[in-house]
């Protein structure tokens, strides 16, 4: 893209002299003649001018600006629908939810939010659930884990790292998952209903596995003791996080997806770089080709109501999404790139007049010295 | 003889501590005075070791620490690491300590080596034997064993090895001669007298029995001045005291010449000799490059400071709500809540402090050593600078000044071996307008004025002939040189007869050896001084002898000398030869106007030279003019002045013979070199200690001074009419209105005749006008001078000190302006200059290896200083300003993104990258590309450098390193960041990234904004690479794939014995989603793009003489390969890509079709 020119030079022409009498004066101090250490070595020698990087301008130009629109137009045809079930508000039905929290309840406080989908879903739909103020990036809690507990070495199960501190020991019985994410895991849980319309409500299958990295469930987390059945007995001697209401092998009743092997304890672990988070929660996944796998019309969402946002002004949002080639919804990418590509082109249009007026005078070649 | 005795005593008691200081008494072969005559007072002298080194190996570790330390930076760094170490931090202390344990060390081994070679130097001087009697035997000694008291015998062309005191020579006369060349530049041979009453000791025996005492002065740095007294006892009779003075202290560096051997005692050893007195303490010089990186390290550290602050301030503003600083989720633990809150707050800021560290990079003062290091070796291996003669090229001495050599403005050069090969040859001479010009390739035979050319006027005059052979025994009759025998005086008449010299001459001025050289080929040969009688051998091979009668010395006030001469026909004839101002008024006969004529011309030339004139005398008038000059010299008092009387009384009526012109051979190319450098805008100084009228005339040819350069002196002849108030006035004034007139000239467009100032100056009025005087004005006549130097292209100082070059160095050094200053010279007169200067430049010259060891470069010619400074000096500043530049942004857009993430973390110094990352990104990931591009980068073909100096303005007064570029630096880095932080922020917030729904965490994010971050910083680089070998190609290239293969692999396995695997395969899930290509394609661009545009319309509205003559050269290289077949010789490999372009379309026509070209040359 630039303008180049190669000037190699011959190693040894440029050495007046000492070609012909270095041999009579051979020394041991005298230098070698390799282009290396005389600077000469042959160099592509490229300079930035108007000229030369107009072309590159117009390139950047003429190439980002389709791209941006393909991902604008990708970004458009994404679905994605979003609640908020914090309950802040008077009339939300989980409003007494969200006011009466108590740890120490045992019941858990369930509420239903209704809603109605205006399009249809067509492909897969990925349910997450999104937290606001949350702040999982806070270096006292990015910290708070001991990764070699969670791969499953049995000497750190039961003596956690000092990172997990005061989240480490109960009692002075080691904690499994000890840490502060572990033990701020989310434990909502969210059903999905499709209210037919007359009136009947119909469950979707909410799919459980495959909404963690793969490396992270089948090499990074580890149970005790490799997978074995018995998760109680790895378990042993360990105590769960002060504020679950289980044990961690209790988390599922699928061994495969038990302990901390769990997808969605590994899905929380995953610390989100932003106050405001969104997490996989759940796959729905496309049943047939005919139908869409959320057809538009009224659904209403099952929670139980166990993750207190309250104290920290938090919010807690359901989000329903499609997913193209590029993720979720994101309209910035293909505006951004049209945005470059348009003041690439312009700059280079503006850069196509200078040379046009300056570059003769610029660069012509009775001007030096 | 008690009495004096007893008052010595009491004198010496109660005088005290004063008069200790004040004298110092040597006993001569430490043998104690007779009893009684004086108390034996040992006194305690330092021994005979000359120490330049800095270390010992005792103290090295510490004393190197501590050096180091005392660097702001290395103790800043030491800081961070220590509240890493003590408290709890977001990164852990290796992150810096290691680094930093690195910089230490390479920096104590650079230096441990560069004193260990010191050492080596002193080790070679302080144990080469010297000789000394003991016992009246001679004995082999280590010079560094030698004591105060010792007796030494120096034999001839042996180096003093301490300053001495003359007993006796094996000259009859007691006499030596000596060159000081090596002290003050001087290389004529000086006469020093032994002490009349030990003079006849001349065996180890005799030496032995001496018993004497010396008494003198403590040392000080003058080297003309010397106080002293000798107490000689003889047979314990009341000791002969005789006065010693500086005619009989030989000193140390000083060669004895022409004297078999001679005896002398030490009187000043070490450290305490003249010449070691007259060095400077050799202290770190600091390049104006690292001054300007000391004042953004000081700008960075504020911000770093305030960065810390505002996060702090706003942490604790963010924490008021307690659910913020303590929500349920995340619980301090019970010692973090007890701590004070004034505790907290201040470690708060330590691990702020801490996590922005980077932004002051360690790592750039290792890129800078390394760079400086490793570039100096191309100035070693210049085969330019190579001297086939002396087998040698450059040396480095101290890389630190690397880019220095490309800001010089002032500089300052010995002449005599720098400028000049203080080596002088007879060019022509002129008789009555007639010129005579020996042949250079003579072989003995007689060029006689036939043969020659006749310039002026041919028909040689009656008495043509009679005034030629008058004029050729007059120069070789009036001078005051010594025939030195090398052979019998059958060998040196065998040696005549073959046109060899096997005699040789020796003078203290060598332009006499040159004429008398000179004479001898156009045949006259002047043999030896015999029983008083000078002897001739004529071109018809005769003997000819002529009784010397007087010679009346030359001085520099009469500026000629005479001899008066009785024939061997029994006529006296007075010859005289001198300047021609000094002579021309005193001539009442001959052809003025043709001699005039020819010495303007060969004064233009830039030849030396000097007028003959003679007369007749009749015996009563030498009977007179004997008797005014034995009464002048008899006479006790104004003995000087009578005798210029005298002088001047007898040397007038003189009859013009003719002149004559000596060429001081100025070294190759030094013409070329100071004009280059005139062009190049340094103003270019001489100081010598030399006479004025030598140094002027190299100033001349050497092309200082032009012809039309108007001469401003200010001497001591000048200062002795007028006062030296007045003068400098009136110089002030001239050269004021001269610059007043010289723009209203401008203005009017009539400025077509160009005048030039040239100022000179001598020791003794240098001296005035620096002394500060009582009435406080001293201070005014130092602006004056300078005010008055700041406007002359070109100044000469000679009869300098050694001290006074250092002092006038000193003094355009502290001038308001700051310049930046290089000395260069050979001798060990220069040492000091070189010393003071920024930058010292030592040439490996004749006279030792003074200068090039006290140096910080040494190059083996003068010449050699041109590309040393226009190509090296030029190319080092580049690189190192963009090396400074460029880290200063890398490391902006490094931590400004995290300092960003702290608004969005709740100001918890959560580190944005992972510690790895923070880790290498200075040490491996951008590294390597600055340093090569510092060492690689050309900008500029090194022809074109050499070819066109004015180049070197470009880049004067630290232009690259300016205020207004560091700023915009800076704000290009925080743009940058702030593109790469938001940039991903935006792309990150709240969507989802892969194609399968997962999500990323915030170590992905990290990972995003750090790929950003290494990949735009090192294109920058590659944008600002103007110079691309295949060595560039592989490390920008290299360091980016390393990153990825890095990354790879860290994330690739988990690790063992680590305690976290947060980057656990984030980079390759990464890699897996496209939109993270696709935005780290944009941002990259994003990034890229202001910078280019800003250069690309720099460079199209207001291009530099610099970007002018790279297009121009690119644009008449390209020509090369498209029109002619001449690429094919610079670039065989390309040429095969090239047949498939039959028609190359004409450049710049239309955009479209420079696109084409364009593409077609590129691709491959």
């Amino acid at each position: 893209m630039m303008a180049s020119s190669y000037s190699a030079k011959e190693e040894d022409g440029h050495h007046p002299g000492a070609s012909g009498a270095g041999g009579a004066a051979a020394n041991g101090r005298k230098p070698d003649n390799t282009a290396f250490k005389q600077q000469r070595l042959p160099a592509w020698q490229p300079i930035l001018t108007a000229g030369t990087v107009l072309p590159a301008f117009f390139a950047i130009g003429l190439i980002f600006i389709p791209i941006g629109i393909g991902l604008y137009v990708t970004s458009n045809n994404i679905k994605e629908f979003e609640i908020d079930y914090t309950g802040t508000d008077t009339s939300s039905p989980c409003f007494s939810c969200y006011q009466n929290f108590s740890w120490n309840s045992t019941l858990p406080c369930k509420c239903s939010l209704p809603f109605s989908l205006d399009q249809p879903f067509e492909s897969n739909v990925f349910m997450y659930y999104g937290l606001s103020n949350f702040y999982q990036n806070h270096r006292r809690y990015v910290k708070s884990r001991d990764d070699s507990h969670l791969n499953g070495n049995l000497y750190s199960l039961t003596h956690p790292s000092k990172e997990c501190e005061p989240y480490a020991h109960r009692d002075n019985v080691p904690v499994a998952p000890c840490g502060a994410i572990a033990n701020s895991m989310f434990n909502d849980t969210m059903e999905l209903f499709f209210v037919h319309p007359n009136e009947t409500r119909s469950q979707i299958p909410l799919k459980r596995k495959g909404i963690a990295w793969w490396t992270d469930k089948h090499v990074k987390f580890r149970n005790p003791g490799g997978n074995g059945d018995n998760l109680t007995a790895a378990f042993q001697g360990t105590t769960y996080p002060v504020n679950w209401h289980k044990p961690v092998y209790e988390l599922d009743a699928d061994p495969e997806n038990n302990g901390f092997i769990n997808e969605d304890f590994i899905v929380w672990m995953r610390t989100a770089a932003l106050p405001t988070f969104r997490k996989l929660y759940r796959i729905i996944e496309k049943k047939s080709s005919m139908t869409p796998t959320l057809p538009s019309g009224n659904y209403t969402l099952e929670v139980t109501y166990n993750y207190p946002v309250h104290s920290f002004d938090g919010r807690k949002r359901m989000i329903l999404s499609t997913i193209s080639w590029m993720g979720g919804k994101n309209p910035f990418l293909g505006i951004a790139y049209i945005t470059v590509g348009s003041v690439c082109f312009f700059l280079g249009v503006v850069l196509l007049l200078i040379h046009h007026k300056y570059g003769n005078r610029s660069s012509s070649p009775d001007i030096a010295s | 003889m008690d009495f004096s005795a007893l008052r010595n005593l009491i004198s010496r008691y109660c005088a005290g501590e004063e008069n200790w200081v004040d004298s110092r008494t040597v006993y001569i072969g430490h043998k104690e005075p007779p009893p009684g005559a004086e108390a034996y007072i040992p006194q305690r002298f330092p021994d005979n070791r000359i120490v330049s080194s800095k270390y010992t190996f005792w103290n090295f570790v510490p004393k190197n620490l501590f050096e180091q330390f005392r660097r702001i930076a290395n103790f800043y760094f030491l800081i961070i690491f220590l509240v890493q170490l003590i408290i709890d931090t977001p990164t852990s202390p290796i992150t810096s300590g290691l680094p930093l344990f690195f910089v230490i060390t390479v920096t104590a081994i650079k230096q441990g080596y560069e004193d260990w070679l010191r050492h080596k130097a002193d080790n070679s001087i302080n144990q080469c034997p010297v000789h000394i009697i003991q016992h009246g035997k001679v004995v082999r000694k280590q010079s560094r064993k030698l004591r105060v008291g010792d007796v030494v015998r120096v034999k001839e062309d042996e180096t003093f090895p301490c300053d001495l005191i003359l007993l006796s020579s094996s000259r009859d006369d007691g006499t030596c001669f000596v060159t000081t060349a090596s002290l003050d530049g001087e290389s004529s041979h000086k006469t020093y007298y032994a002490v009349q009453d030990t003079k006849a000791f001349n065996t180890e025996e005799e030496v032995d029995t001496l018993h004497a005492t010396i008494e003198c002065e403590q040392p000080q740095p003058d080297l003309y001045k010397f106080v002293g007294r000798i107490n000689i006892y003889l047979d314990r009779d009341e000791p002969i005291a005789r006065p010693l003075g500086s005619e009989n202290l030989l000193l140390r560096g000083a060669t004895l010449k022409n004297t078999e051997c001679i005896y002398a005692v030490a009187i000043y050893t070490g450290m305490e000799t003249k010449m070691a007195l007259n060095y400077q303490s050799k202290s770190q010089k600091r390049s104006a490059v690292e001054k300007s990186m000391n004042a953004y390290l000081i700008v960075y550290l504020c911000i770093l400071i305030s960065k810390a602050l505002i996060n702090t301030v706003l942490k604790y503003v963010w924490q008021a709500d307690p659910n913020r600083d303590e929500p349920w989720y995340n619980e301090k633990t019970e010692t973090e809540r007890q701590r004070h809150i004034l505790i907290r707050a201040f470690t708060d800021f330590l691990a702020f402090m801490v996590l922005f560290n980077y932004i002051i990079p360690v790592s750039m003062y290792v890129t800078v050593e390394m760079q400086k290091f490793l570039g100096s070796y191309f100035i070693t291996w210049d085969d330019e600078m190579f001297d086939e003669e002396l087998g040698e090229g450059a040396l480095v001495n101290t890389s630190d000044l690397n880019e220095e050599l490309g800001q010089v403005e002032y500089v300052f050069t010995d002449k005599t071996g720098t400028l000049t090969e203080n080596n002088m040859e007879f060019i022509e001479c002129c008789v009555d307008g007639h010129v005579y010009v020996p042949h250079a390739i003579c072989n003995g035979q007689i060029m006689p004025g036939a043969a020659s050319m006749d310039m002026i006027d041919s028909s040689p005059g009656p008495g043509g002939r009679e005034h030629e052979e008058l004029f050729f025994r007059a120069l070789c009759l009036c001078h005051t040189v010594q025939v030195k025998e090398e052979e019998t005086v059958d060998g040196i008449k065998r040696g005549i007869h073959q046109g060899k010299a096997t005699s040789v001459y020796i003078s203290s001025s060598p332009d006499e050896v040159a004429l008398v050289e000179g004479m001898k080929r156009l045949g006259f040969t002047y043999l030896r001084l015999k029983d008083s009688h000078m002897e001739i051998q004529n071109r018809d091979d005769e003997i000819e002898r002529f009784e010397l009668l007087e010679v009346l010395n030359f001085d520099s006030v009469r500026r000629r000398m005479s001899v008066i001469v009785k024939s061997s026909t029994g006529e006296y004839y007075l010859f005289c030869k001198g300047a021609d101002s000094a002579v021309f008024p005193r001539v009442i006969s001959g052809k003025v106007e043709q001699v005039r004529a020819r010495v303007e011309h060969n004064a233009v030339e830039g030849l030396r030279t000097l007028c003959v004139a003679y007369k007749k005398l009749s015996p009563a008038e030498y009977e007179e003019v004997c008797h005014q000059l034995s009464s002048a010299k008899l006479a006790l008092q104004d003995r000087e002045k009578k005798l210029a009387e005298a002088y001047d009384s007898i040397e007038r009526d003189f009859i013009l013979l003719g002149a004559t012109a000596v060429e001081d051979r100025l070294q190759d190319k030094a013409a070329d070199t100071i004009e280059s450098l005139h062009k190049a805008g340094m103003k270019v100084w001489v100081l010598t200690g030399d006479k004025m009228e030598t140094a002027a005339a190299t100033c001349y040819a050497s092309k200082l001074f032009r012809r039309n350069t108007q001469i401003l002196e200010l001497t001591t002849k000048r200062t002795e009419e007028q006062n030296l108030h007045d003068v400098l006035f009136d110089l002030s004034r001239t050269v004021l209105r001269q610059h007043g007139s010289m723009t209203r000239e401008t203005l009017s467009g009539l400025s077509n005749e160009y005048h030039d100032y040239g100022l000179i100056i001598d020791g003794a009025t240098l001296s005035a006008v620096l002394k500060p005087s009582q009435e406080g004005s001293g201070g005014n006549y130092k602006e004056i001078f300078l005010e008055i130097c700041r406007n002359c292209s070109a100044v000469l100082c000679c009869r300098m000190a050694p001290l006074q070059k250092a002092q006038i160095v000193k003094l355009i050094k502290a001038s308001k302006e700051h310049p930046i200053t290089l000395a260069i010279g050979d001798g060990a007169n220069d040492v000091s200059m070189i010393l003071e200067a920024h930058v010292g430049i030592g040439i490996m010259g004749k006279e030792g290896r003074q200068a090039a060891r006290n140096s910080d470069y040494a190059i083996p010619k003068f010449k050699h200083l041109k590309k040393m400074l226009l190509v090296h000096g030029h190319y080092y500043y580049i690189r190192i300003s963009e090396l400074v530049q460029y880290f200063f942004y890398k490391n902006v857009c490094f931590i400004f993104p995290q300092f960003l993430y702290q608004f969005f973390c709740g100001f918890s110094q959560q580190p944005l990258y992972d510690t790895a990352y923070l880790t290498l990104y200075n040490i491996s990931f951008t590294s390597l590309p600055i340093l090569l591009y510092s060492l690689m980068e050309q900008h500029i073909n090194m022809d074109i450098l050499k070819r066109d100096p004015s180049l070197y303005r470009d880049i004067a007064k630290n232009s690259l390193l300016r205020w207004p570029i560091f700023i915009y630096w800076t704000f290009l880095g925080v743009f940058d960041a702030v593109v790469f932080f938001f940039g991903a922020f935006f792309l990150f917030d709240n969507t989802t990234f892969t194609s399968n729904g997962q999500m990323f965490g915030n170590w992905t994010f990290g990972t995003l904004v750090f790929t950003v971050l290494v990949f735009t910083v090192t294109l920058k680089l590659a944008l600002d690479t103007h110079y691309w070998t295949w060595i560039n190609h592989f490390v920008i290239w290299g360091s980016l794939l390393f990153y990825i293969i890095f990354s790879l692999l860290w994330g690739g396995i988990i690790w063992p014995f680590l305690n976290y695997q947060r980057m656990y395969y984030v980079f390759m899930q990464m890699l897996s989603s496209g939109p993270a290509w696709l935005s780290i394609i944009l941002l990259v661009v994003v990034s890229l793009l202001p910078d280019v545009v800003k250069k690309v319309l720099c460079r199209a509205l207001w291009p530099t003489t610099t970007e002018r003559i790279q297009d121009s050269d690119n644009l008449y290289q390209s020509h090369l390969s498209e029109f002619t077949s001449l690429s094919t010789l610079h670039a065989p490999h390309r040429q095969q890509k090239r047949p498939d372009r039959q028609n190359p379309a004409p450049r710049r026509t239309n955009w479209c079709c420079i696109c084409a070209n364009l593409l077609l040359r590129n691709t491959p």
